[in-house]
């Protein structure tokens, strides 16, 4: 809602300056976006009438004007002008000399040998306009000599309301007056409506085949209407303040009355309703198959869901929406009007705008509801100000009333007015601040029986009325307090469930950097590194890179090293923790991930440390110790995103968790990455810790520490011996651990060395030397029988 | 008896000519070993008359302590000297840069999370999370948004299928927490949240935090009280202004904005305030009765507030981000200030 300062000050005056004005509103729910001068600063300005013209004798393009500025001078003032409009009994602005205007002062001066008093103004000199065709062209009837700045009301501001959508009622001035003067406790006035006299019997036969949808309509003829006629300056300023184009002095008037009173009106041309026989209007649902031309052009395929103002073969107007442009009123054809004004449903409207894709002043006044007890005075509001301007005969008022809303009494309780604001407002200040939002109320002891006025459809409960008073009260005079509450201490479980910051903690540590992507993503990422062909899709996505639900947050990944490459960044170790969707049948899963990615040095590049880049085992480590003291198998398996022959799955428990391995070289190409990276995805909630650590006795006796060479088949991998040798292992052996592998030149072709640590270890003795070398003789034996190995000497 | 301190003399001198432990020992040796001469003298003792032994061995035993108080001297003095070489050969270059592994860091809006977090635990909040692909009835019915309710319009939903959507907010954690738990309740809700809408201040995911108390005494008042000491704790001024304005959400009422003097000017009016001195951080409320009864609560009995804050504007705010789009553009270069 955007208006004139000017304008409202005529309906409630409070003593204060503008900006205090708008830290009220803003501060009582109805923020002030902005406040706008109308017009930059300028001074000694006039009126002024073009009274002869005659060419420059030494310039083409130049006029010596003699101009009549009434009392600013005695004599008519010379003045040089380049204006193409500039014409003889032209009004216009004229900058006197003296005069400051926003982008340069004038003086007396010489323009090519003649003297000039002064300067004839557009509207881009004067700052109203950023371009302009020449002068200013001020309507006749502007009083010569009187200051620009008064004859064009610029001692103005623009407020811009950003109203909440229950706040329909200050959509209109009366609205917002009413508004202030509650808020500031000052009186406020409505235009003064004087009914005009009907002349004649002229009546359109009004049908409401919707009375739910259409409770109240009012309507009347005026015949002779003359559109040819200039709107007053005063009604066209307002429109414009508020934002509105003046059209032609029916419809100008129409808008006017709305931004006045809140209430949409429409004006038909009268000859498009039905025939000269026939005047009939029937307020229905459209049917299938009919459709409407609108006054912006659009030809519009008609719902059954959409109420429409229709004659009895056609729809002439889209109810409360939007008028149809045969029946409009043009200053071309249209002599006789008739004038709807109505109230529609909420219901009936609302969503209207979301499904035609467009919206109207009028549609977002009754989406949000429409004072009802404003429409007929709204009709006679207007049909004044028409004959008043354009002349005409007044036919009767035609008036079909249903069930209007109804508006039921709320009890509003002193006690619970305290129990939701914490503060006691009392029986006197809750009854004054009712009186000052002019709410009918009743007391009963410390109960208010309230009924909510008819402009105001947000107050139903006893809590909305209990939002008034705390609005006319000051948010702000509130007391803010700490609650005096029970204090109960928060669960912190061990097990069961995944510290995420702990998460967060190791991947700081193990130096990832933790990044953060949509989870819409590409479509082309979900079948390249999940190889999944029904993604759970989005109906309206914002963009097609970001169709689809993530199912892993390797796509994310991935476009962050790209997205880092090209930023000439060489070492790239992020990591995210975010959901995935899963879409499984008809079942959809939301999993949380953590997912890392290293692409580059496996350390920073620091002196005396050998460089190489980060690769499966290094990677491996920071999924261990993520996944630390859990049991852990990696297998090998294949997955669409990693290289075959370097990726594992994780099994955590046995059960699926998680992969790692190295990007699969064909992505390399089409996602442009110049280098390879190591990944890992594992799900948050195989990282939970299923039991307490449990102590257990340390020995007083030494370990001992027999390590083991073996020589196996390039195929055996290290997990089966690890397995094999701790199923078979005796109870004095506490840790078996690789500590070396070799392959190379001094090995048969397909074989490898391994070297095994293993620690002896008895509670309660020392193990003699016999002991020791049983029971790393009998792990040898199972690694000789199973896997077929040899000792290495 | 001069011959014992000439021995004594020339003992100490020659321990005091030694550069070396190795060497001292020798030295050592030559007085005070098996066959040194102080020993000898000892072992000469028998020889005397048994009335001068006494006094003689008296006098050897002095030369002796005399000779080890010098042999410790010495050697404590060689030791230092040896320890004092080792240690110039030793030095370091102290300013080279440690070796290892490097650190990492969290994301910034999750550093602003986290803080979120933990203040509010510090008074007794817990976390809860709901889905964000959620369903129509928690993110709006529940919520008394009403299909075809204007403030659906304010909410850019994007759709999954008819019913399912992606969460415009995090209010709809309220419902499920308040469908499973009894009051009193006391929670925050910190997660993603989506709405169709990019530009330069919007980007369609984004991060807030949910808050959400019912108990007894959890009026207005409080509200003011507990948003009000949330806001100067986390931005670690005592002093900050706030204000509280009327608005409108669905889910509460009374509904109110709450505004802090701008933290960039310290309310003087800037770029980042639009030169009104205020910023619009968080929307609250007393939670609706309607909200209540889709979730079972006797609203009578029941009364709390709730609110919901962006998490990216106030990491914008605290570190002095000017473009919303960075945190998702997740250049390494730009994380790696916050960390």
């Amino acid at each position: 809602m955007k208006f004139s300062e000017r304008w409202l000050r005529t309906f409630v005056n409070p003593a204060c300056s503008s900006e205090e004005l708008a830290h009220i509103l803003t501060m009582a729910g109805l923020e002030v976006e902005s406040v706008t001068p109308v017009a930059p600063f300028f001074d000694n300005v006039v009126v002024a009438e073009i009274v002869s013209i005659q060419k420059h004798a030494n310039a083409d393009r130049l006029n010596v004007c003699l101009v009549d500025v009434g009392e600013a001078s005695e004599t008519c003032l010379q003045i040089v002008c380049g204006a193409q409009n500039v014409a003889v009994g032209m009004k216009t602005a004229c900058a006197l000399a003296g005069a400051r205007l926003p982008e340069l002062n004038i003086r007396k001066s010489k323009v090519r040998g003649i003297e000039s008093f002064g300067m004839l103004c557009s509207a881009k000199e004067l700052g109203l306009a950023d371009e302009a065709e020449g002068l200013l062209d001020l309507p006749h009837e502007a009083q010569v000599g009187i200051d620009f700045r008064e004859y064009y009301a610029l001692d103005d501001r623009i407020f811009t309301l950003k109203l909440t959508p229950n706040r329909a009622d200050c959509l209109g001035m009366y609205g917002v007056a009413r508004e202030i003067a509650a808020i500031t406790d000052t009186g406020f006035v409505l235009s003064d409506i004087v009914p005009v006299k009907d002349e004649i019997v002229d009546q359109v036969a009004i049908h409401v085949d919707q009375p739910a949808a259409c409770p109240l309509y009012c309507g009347r003829v005026v015949r002779s209407v003359a559109l040819d006629v200039p709107t007053p300056i005063w009604v066209t300023r307002c429109l414009e303040r508020s934002g509105l184009r003046p059209v032609n002095p029916v419809v100008d008037v129409i808008n006017y009355v709305m931004l006045e009173t809140g209430q949409p009106m429409h004006a038909f041309d009268l000859d498009c309703i039905g025939s000269e026989a026939e005047r009939a209007l029937y307020v229905r649902y459209a049917q299938a198959q009919e459709s409407l031309q609108l006054l912006n052009g659009e030809d519009l395929s008609l719902r059954e869901n959409m109420l429409v103002i229709a004659d009895a073969n056609k729809p002439l107007a889209l109810a409360g929406i939007m008028g149809g442009r045969e029946s409009g009123v043009e200053q071309a054809k249209t002599i006789d009007i008739f004038l709807e004004s109505a109230y529609f449903s909420p219901s009936v409207i609302n969503g209207k705008s979301f499904e035609l894709g467009f919206t109207s002043d009028s549609a977002h006044r009754f989406e949000r509801g429409v004072d009802f007890s404003m429409t007929r005075h709204a009709l006679e509001r207007a049909t004044a100000m028409i004959i008043d301007i354009c002349g005409g005969k007044v036919g009767p008022v035609t008036e079909l009333k249903h069930d209007l809303p109804q508006r039921d009494v709320v009890e509003v309780r002193l006690r619970r007015i305290e129990k939701i604001l914490g503060v006691d407002l009392g029986i006197d200040l809750v009854s004054s601040y009712l009186r000052r939002l002019q709410f009918n109320f009743l007391v009963k002891e410390d109960v208010f029986c309230v009924t909510p006025p008819a402009y105001r459809f947000d107050l139903a409960i006893e809590e909305d009325f209990i939002e008034e008073l705390a609005r006319i009260h000051g948010y702000d005079q509130i007391p803010a307090c700490l609650p005096k509450a029970r204090m109960y201490m928060l669960p912190e479980p061990e097990t069961g469930s995944t510290s995420i910051a702990q998460i967060r903690q190791i991947m700081t540590t193990r130096d990832y950097q933790e990044v953060i992507n949509y989870a819409f993503v590409d479509k082309d990422w979900e079948s390249d590194f999940s190889r999944n062909a029904s993604p759970v899709a989005l109906k309206n996505p914002i963009a097609s890179h970001m169709s689809v639900m993530r199912s892993s947050l390797f796509g994310g990944l991935i476009s962050n090293l790209q997205f880092n490459l090209n930023r000439k960044q060489s070492r790239v170790r992020i990591y995210e923790i975010g959901r995935c969707f899963l879409n499984e049948g008809s079942i959809r899963k939301e999993v949380e991930y953590v997912a890392g990615l290293c692409s580059g040095s496996a350390l920073p590049e620091q002196w005396d440390v050998p460089e190489h880049d980060a690769d499966f085992f290094d990677v491996k480590m920071d999924v261990e110790t993520l996944l630390r003291s859990k049991h852990v198998r990696f297998e090998p398996a294949v997955h669409p995103a990693l290289h075959p022959g370097k990726s594992a799955q994780i099994l955590v428990n046995q059960r699926p968790s998680g992969w790692l391995g190295e990007l699969h070289p064909r992505w390399l190409n089409k996602y442009h990455l110049p280098r390879t990276a190591v990944l890992f995805e594992l799900r948050i909630d195989a990282l939970a810790a299923e039991t307490l650590p449990v102590m257990r006795v340390l020995s007083k006796y030494p370990p001992v520490r027999r390590d083991i060479a073996i020589v196996v088949d390039n195929d055996v991998s290290v997990h089966g011996l690890l397995e094999a040798m701790y199923a078979a292992k005796s109870a004095v052996i506490s840790e078996i651990a690789l500590f070396d592998l070799y392959s190379g030149e001094k090995l048969e072709p397909g074989k490898k060395s391994l070297a095994f640590r293993i620690l002896l270890q008895d509670i309660e003795k020392t193990l003699t030397d016999q002991e020791i070398d049983l029971a790393v003789t009998s792990l040898v034996d199972v690694l000789g029988q199973k896997f077929g190995v040899t000792l290495r000497h | 008896m001069n011959n014992l301190e000439n021995l004594v003399s020339a003992a100490i001198s020659l321990f005091d000519e030694m550069n070396n432990i190795a060497d001292l020992e020798q030295a050592k040796a030559r007085y005070l070993g098996r066959d040194g001469e102080i020993t000898a003298l000892l072992k000469g003792l028998k020889e005397l008359a048994p009335a001068e032994r006494p006094v003689m061995g008296e006098r050897i035993n002095q030369a002796k302590r005399m000779l080890e108080e010098a042999l410790v001297r010495r050697r404590g003095y060689l030791q230092e000297k040896a320890m004092a070489a080792r240690l110039a050969e030793e030095s370091l270059d102290v300013t080279l840069p440690g070796r290892g592994m490097g650190m990492g860091g969290i994301h910034p809006v999750t550093r602003t999370m986290m803080r979120i977090e933990s203040l509010f635990h510090s008074i007794g909040f817990a976390t809860a999370t709901g889905p964000e692909i959620e369903t129509d009835f928690f993110n709006f019915t529940a919520l008394n948004i009403a299909e075809n309710h204007p403030a659906r319009a304010m909410h850019d939903t994007f759709y999954v299928d008819d019913n399912r959507l992606l969460r415009t907010h995090t209010s709809p954690v309220q419902i499920h927490y308040m469908q499973n738990h009894k009051p009193p309740i006391k929670i925050i809700a910190p997660g993603r949240v989506y709405r169709c809408d990019s530009d330069v201040t919007h980007t369609p995911m984004f991060h807030q935090v949910e808050g959400l108390w019912i108990d007894e005494d959890v009026n207005f008042a409080a509200l003011k009280g507990v948003l009000a000491e949330f806001m100067q704790n986390f931005f670690e001024r005592s002093d900050l202004q706030v204000r509280f304005r009327p608005s409108f959400f669905p889910f509460t009422e009374p509904s109110a904005e709450m505004d802090i003097a701008c933290v960039m000017c310290n309310g003087k009016g800037c770029r980042v305030c639009s030169d009104t001195g205020w910023l619009e951080v968080l929307g609250c409320g007393m939670v609706h009765p309607n909200v209540m009864k889709h979730v079972g609560l006797d609203s009578e009995e029941n009364v709390g507030f709730a609110f919901g804050l962006g998490v990216e504007r106030l990491t914008m705010l605290r570190y002095g981000v000017n473009d919303l789009r960075l945190f998702f553009e997740n250049d390494l270069r730009f994380l790696k200030q916050f960390n």
